[in-house]
């Protein structure tokens, strides 16, 4: 069933077609029915709008080519996004801030390793359990409050451009870049690729798996932080449900863009892609002006229709 | 302790079974915690409030007990909170456009038990994951349930239906009745009949149940759907005792249920557990946040409590298991 050998290069014909097909029907379908869609001013807010998301995603990415999952990453983001807002409001820094959220989004990355990997707790339970803490902290230290009155330095981070690109944007890209250049061109990306492939091969090998699982998860929960950054800037404040159900867009750009969650296999510009996708669909139906309700319940069907086609294809 | 070769010869004999053991350990938790809420509040043993704690256990005890049949067949259900919402939303507005409770309920039911299906429909025809199947059902609930309700409330029933949830029959709450009816029913069920029995072996090794010809599809759609229409039973216990419904009730229902499961010593990994288990485990969780609620907790700590709960009963579990195998 599984596929023993490590694969460091995806073949790429095969899974093209999928998620690069779903994009291309969806930005189809939106600029024929939604008016508006196609222009600049929209399709740069598409982007802007899917940076937090690609910061999840990648990450998560990883964490499932682990056989793993980290339901708790939309719930961290949020308490990140408080972190960094009140100790930024405290002390009026932005890196200080920056620094508040990358500890605490690190420090429940690695609990949830450690759950995961010591304790052997599956990840879908472990992390349902790290997700209430991270809820629960997220009411007590806002009391249930907003947190208002960042400073201008955070704010400016959302809106702000780069040689004439938004920093957000330039954010994102450079988080590919590190993404992509960890899991393909390092040994470090060769050992997440045996985690979910052959982990006997990497016991072998006189490696840890379980230290390298707690890296994968406390990469995850650093990216929450960072992702809190753009978070607080973008609401220009901090509020204690910002971010809960940002875990499943996540794990639908990830499925959508082909990495399976079985075989230990992943695809990180499949889930750009994927991202994109979700950002497109979330996007189009707000300009027909369906609720975001309704938005929620689609990206929902197209996890289940692209787990559903992931399974065909692994039968085939 | 005894030498390891020994133990695998002669398995120790001992007078209960270790489940037993296991059930006693956790009422012996139950009881300690009351002990301990009695001595720290005043008003933990007045009748008011534990007739409020056994009500409130009821209330996770429904959702809990087909959750429980899921997971004896190593699945999850983490779609019940949203389904609860979904089904209270349309019972009541079936409710209110009939005026007719009885066809509320019966909507409701069906309701829940139509989703459970389609959950079950997921996981045995499509081969999804069942905790991934039932996430992707949680958005798509959660998402119907607040288009449907478009930020409206419904509010006011009939006042024979809120005694559903609310009413007094000889000093003890309906919902307590309830309880009593379908941990008979559920343990019976799981226990003393075939199809229960199945349910264990599935769970157990689901390729040696497939080989001695049990038919696990048919017998994982039953148990999906049981828990969908458990959990639309609790939408009109939810219904009737709050007296409204709004999109967003079954958003805290999903954790503690999980929690009552595990704290009952179902076991993530199939095969074992009881119904009766989960009422305990259902009771120990309602005694931990009603005496947080005591001693003036603020509500916000209950998440974060619950998932440490949630956390530390899996540990447990997996700890002890481990050490008599």
């Amino acid at each position: 069933m599984r596929e023993a050998a490590i694969v460091s290069e995806p073949n790429p014909l095969q899974r093209i077609p999928g998620v690069a097909m779903v994009l291309v029907l969806l930005i189809a379908l939106f600029s024929v029915i939604a008016p508006g869609f196609l222009s600049v001013a929209n399709l740069s807010n598409v982007l802007v709008q899917s940076t937090i998301l690609t910061m999840l995603a990648l990450p998560m990415t990883l964490i499932i080519m682990t056989e793993g999952l980290d339901l708790s990453m939309g719930a961290v983001l949020t308490l990140t996004s408080l972190c960094v807002a009140i100790v930024s409001l405290a002390t009026k820094s932005m890196l200080l801030g920056l620094g508040a959220g990358l500890l605490v989004g690190t420090a429940f990355g690695i609990a949830n390793g450690w759950l995961v990997a010591i304790l052997g707790i599956p990840p879908f339970v472990a992390t349902l359990g790290t997700l209430g803490m991270a809820q629960g902290l997220s009411l007590i230290v806002s009391d249930g409050q907003s947190v208002v009155g960042i400073p201008h330095s955070v704010r400016d981070i959302y809106s702000a451009t780069l040689l004439g690109i938004p920093v957000p944007i330039v954010m994102a890209l450079v988080t590919y870049a590190a993404f992509h250049g960890l899991l393909y061109h390092t040994r470090f990306g060769t050992y997440i690729f045996a985690l979910g492939g052959n982990r006997e091969a990497l016991r072998y090998a006189g490696l840890s798996p379980n230290r390298l699982l707690i890296a994968v998860y406390a990469i995850g929960g650093a990216m929450a932080g960072i992702a809190g950054l753009l978070m607080t800037a973008r609401m220009n404040s901090g509020h204690p449900t910002a971010g809960l159900g940002l875990e499943f867009d996540a794990i639908a750009a990830v499925a959508v863009g082909g990495t399976s969650f079985e075989r230990g296999n992943g695809w990180l510009l499949g889930t750009l892609l994927g991202v994109l996708s979700v950002g497109v669909l979330r996007n189009g139906l707000n300009l027909i002006s369906l609720p975001s309700s309704v938005q929620v319940a689609s990206v929902g069907v197209l996890v289940i229709v692209a787990l559903f086609l992931d399974g065909l294809r692994s039968r085939a | 302790m005894t030498d390891i070769t020994k133990d695998a010869i002669a398995p120790p004999r001992s007078f209960l079974s270790q489940d037993a053991i296991q059930l006693f350990y956790r009422l012996l938790a139950a009881l300690l915690i009351c002990a301990v809420l009695a001595v720290l509040s005043d008003s933990f043993l007045s009748l008011g409030n534990i007739l409020n704690v056994l009500r409130q256990a009821s209330l996770t005890f429904f959702i809990a007990s087909g959750l429980t049949l899921v997971v004896l067949t190593a699945g999850l259900d983490l779609s019940v909170g949203a389904n609860v919402a979904l089904s209270a939303c349309i019972a009541g507005t079936v409710i209110h456009k009939t005026g007719s409770p009885a066809l509320g309920i019966l909507t409701g039911l069906a309701c829940g038990g139509i989703v459970g299906l389609l959950n079950g429909i997921m996981v045995t025809a499509l081969r999804i994951p069942s905790f991934i199947a039932t996430y992707g059902m949680l958005w798509v609930l959660n998402g119907l349930t607040y288009w449907y309700m478009a930020g409206e409330t419904l509010h006011g029933f009939p006042a024979g239906f809120r005694q559903i949830g609310s009413g007094y029959l000889f000093g003890l709450p309906i919902p307590v009745y309830l309880l009593l009816v379908f941990l008979g029913i559920g343990t019976l069920f799981a226990q003393r009949t075939i199809w229960g029995q199945e349910i264990y072996a599935i769970g157990a090794n689901p390729v040696a149940a497939r080989l001695s010809g049990i038919p696990v599809a048919r017998r994982l759609l039953l148990v999906y759907t049981v828990s969908g229409t458990m959990a639309g039973l609790a939408s009109i216990i939810f219904l009737s005792r709050l007296n409204s419904a709004e999109a967003d009730i079954g958003e805290s229902l999903t954790l503690p249920a999980i929690a009552a499961v595990l704290i009952g010593g179902t076991s993530l990994f199939g095969g074992v557990g009881t119904v009766f288990g989960t009422f305990i485990g259902a009771l120990i969780l309602t005694l931990v946040l009603n005496g947080m609620n005591l001693l003036s907790v603020s509500a916000n700590w209950q998440p974060l409590v619950t998932g440490i709960i949630v956390i530390l009963a899996v540990w447990l579990d997996m700890k002890t298991r481990r050490r008599t195998q």
